[in-house]
């Protein structure tokens, strides 16, 4: 099968904008630098040796963080810029939904504005007038279609650039993070749109941060970091590469985060409120938490847990003389300082008889039944009647992951039952 | 280049709906609308002939008299070039948007600007026509066939200049200032509010140097001085030149042209 965009080995190297290159005309015609002036001064390479082929009829999904090229690639692929180096062969009629409405003029009439939209998009009048009815409809602009542009809500602005450039009926549909421009019943309506797209045979080139719409719709996938490809292929393998990659990274800004917090906290009183979530770190240090580290169900250190896997709290204590008289307490706040669970050894009805020199004391929780979110933690060592050796308050951040979306702060384990004249679609 | 140039006429109907939606929305929201392509000029005329009929009347010969009919011939063309230069060059800039976002070809852009202020240069015409029904100026049918020549030749002028104007503004934004300043100049370095007749031989020499003296003084000869246009020589030459001068701009806008989506 032909393939409708092809891609070969495509760099695209962007100037940064340096002193020099702001030089004045004046200057640059004295020293006769304008050819190169315009030449890049420091390169910034925005995509790397990139290829790949999206054969005709199938959605292909570019996935990657922020300011890793997708767009560039888009932008290569509509022929808006050239690569600098490689080469972008696209057949076909393109539409690239990049920005919508990028031509509109705000004084003129949403009516105008569609007839000079599609004629940039590569329609010809004739062809916009028998869509024109069809495209208002789809806008649900209706009444407004002869008011000024510059009247029209964000949405409604969006709304209309989205029904101009999915009825140029382009062979190759190139979208750029817009599928967030209505409410709900108008984002159904745009995947309806594409479902159709895709049922016709036409090309799609998807850039996303949506992943749930990658594995839904794309036939293939390419994730990339940095303006490389660093994964290609089934949608989901590339998925889960992306995501193993985030969550590595979200666990080591979370470990700076914890280290940093760690770091500064300096000894002070207890506060009186004790369910105020202000970090900190008092006690009298007779037994001292010489280390907090969180452990994920391999036995590795991590900052990043899966909700209803199961995590190890381990403390590293040091009583530098004996004592007989603690106990050892854990408590975990999400985000919004909600205290989602506390308990102590006292609580737990264990009853302390000695600690000596170095120790490790581990809480190991079976199921960690949170839902997705960001939490911090306590981390205490007490007398059994509260008075403080060393508290850490909420100087531990780990991120628990999820792949439902359930609200709240407990995620119990549960399943639904139904009659039988109850019934769900398989 | 060529190819690039040939794909400009696939666009002709982008430019028509461009330099349509540029005059719609110029004067959208004003009273008077469509008005101001005829008041403008008007105004601009009646500050001149206060000046120089008025404050220091007798200060040119009285071959140009009526002065204020002498004037406006040079004047609204005036405004065209100079209005098209103004607008084409920062074109590309105000228009990123479209350029960064859209594929399409940029020097529709500055064109569109040259062609929607050619557009105004003919609205004026009509109150040019009245001023000459007024004083019974009744110019020679055989001259008036020039008339489009020097529209053509002035259009092509244009053209050339706003795409490398236009090109070069996207790298160097302090043309803008630039251009201001160097309009004013050009403005009395032609003879629009005096005569080409009264400039002393120097004086002569250095405005034969300046391509619209030529086109001015065309347009002066075809709709004012009685007689057989006796500068289409020169005009023909600056016909010659301007396309000369706009195949040059094409190429050096096309030589920057990549360079546009990520500078403006």
């Amino acid at each position: 099968m032909t393939p409708a965009i092809e891609l070969n080995h495509v760099s695209k190297v962007y100037r940064k904008y340096s002193g020099r290159h702001f030089a004045t005309l004046k200057s640059a015609l004295l020293q006769r630098s304008i050819l190169r002036d315009l030449r890049p001064g420091e390169a910034f390479p925005a995509l790397t040796d990139v290829s790949f082929a999206v054969p005709k009829g199938s959605t292909f999904g570019v996935v990657g963080r922020n300011g890793s090229g997708k767009s560039t690639a888009l932008k290569l692929v509509a022929g808006i810029s050239k690569p600098t180096s490689g080469s972008v062969i696209v057949e076909g009629r393109i539409s690239a939904l990049i920005e919508l409405g990028a031509g509109f003029h705000p004084e003129i009439s949403g009516r105008e504005n569609v007839f000079i939209n599609g004629i940039m998009l590569g329609l010809t009048k004739r062809e916009i007038q028998n869509r024109f009815d069809d495209i208002v409809e789809f806008a649900e602009l209706r009444d407004f279609i002869d008011a000024p542009v510059k009247t029209y809500s964000s949405g409604m602005y969006m709304r209309l650039g989205f029904a101009v450039a999915i009825n140029v009926d382009p062979d190759v549909l190139l979208i750029d993070e817009v599928l967030a421009v209505g409410d709900e019943g108008f984002t159904h309506k745009c995947l309806d749109k594409f479902g159709e797209f895709r049922r016709r045979g036409k090309t799609i080139l998807l850039v996303t941060h949506s992943l749930p719409l990658v594995e839904r719709f794309c036939d293939e996938a390419i994730w990339l970091d940095g303006g490389r490809a660093l994964a290609h292929g089934d949608p989901k393998r590339v998925i889960d590469a992306y995501l193993t990659e985030v969550e590595e990274g979200e666990g080591r800004h979370l470990a700076a985060t914890t280290a940093k917090a760690v770091e500064t906290a300096v000894t002070e009183t207890a506060p009186a409120n004790m369910f105020e979530a202000v970090e900190g770190r008092w006690g009298s240090r007779e037994v001292e938490i010489t280390g907090v580290t969180l452990v994920d169900r391999d036995g590795q250190p991590s900052f990043v847990f899966h909700a209803g896997d199961p995590m190890s709290i381990t403390l590293a204590v040091r009583a530098a003389t004996p004592v007989d008289d603690f106990a050892f307490g854990i408590g975990v706040f999400n985000a919004d300082g909600v205290c989602c669970f506390g308990t102590n050894t006292e609580i737990d009805a264990l009853q302390s008889e000695q600690l000596s020199g170095d120790g490790e004391v581990t809480f190991a929780i079976d199921s960690l039944d949170l839902v997705e979110g960001t939490y911090k933690l306590d981390a205490a060592v007490h007398k059994r009647d509260g008075v403080p050796y060393d508290y850490h308050r909420l100087l531990y951040t780990f991120r628990v992951k999820s792949r439902t979306h359930d609200v709240g702060v407990y995620s119990p384990r549960h399943r639904w039952r139904f009659s039988p004249n109850v019934r769900f679609k398989p | 280049m060529f190819s690039n140039l040939a794909n400009l006429i696939r666009y002709r109907g982008l430019i028509q709906s461009l330099v349509a939606r540029e005059l719609k929305a110029r004067y959208r929201g004003s009273a008077l609308g469509f008005l101001w392509s005829f008041i403008n000029p008007l105004l601009l005329l009646s500050i001149y002939s206060f000046v120089f009929a008025v404050v220091i009347p007798g200060l040119h010969t009285k071959d140009i008299e009526p002065y204020a009919l002498f004037m406006f011939c040079g004047i609204l063309p005036w405004t065209w070039f100079s209005s098209s230069l103004l607008e084409s060059s920062s074109s590309l800039i105000a228009g990123g948007n479209l350029i960064k976002k859209v594929l399409f070809p940029a020097e529709i852009l500055p064109i569109t600007s040259v062609l929607a202020n050619m557009v105004h240069f003919f609205l004026g015409l009509p109150i040019l026509i009245a001023f000459l029904i007024y004083f019974r100026r009744w110019p020679d049918p055989l001259d008036l066939v020039w008339f489009p020549v020097v529209v053509f030749v002035q259009f092509v002028f244009s053209t050339a200049l706003a795409l490398i104007f236009s090109a070069l503004m996207v790298h160097f934004r302090d043309l803008r200032d630039i251009l201001s300043n160097v309009l004013t100049l050009w403005f009395f370095s032609t003879p629009i509010i005096y005569s080409m007749r009264e400039a002393p031989g120097l004086g002569k020499r250095v405005l034969d140097l300046n391509p619209m003296t030529h086109l001015i003084v065309s347009y002066q000869e075809i709709l004012f001085f009685p007689g057989a246009i006796g500068h289409w020589k020169w005009l023909l030459a600056i016909g010659a030149a301007s396309i000369l001068l706009f195949l040059a701009g094409y190429w050096v806008f096309d030589r920057l042209r990549d360079s546009f989506a990520e500078s403006v």
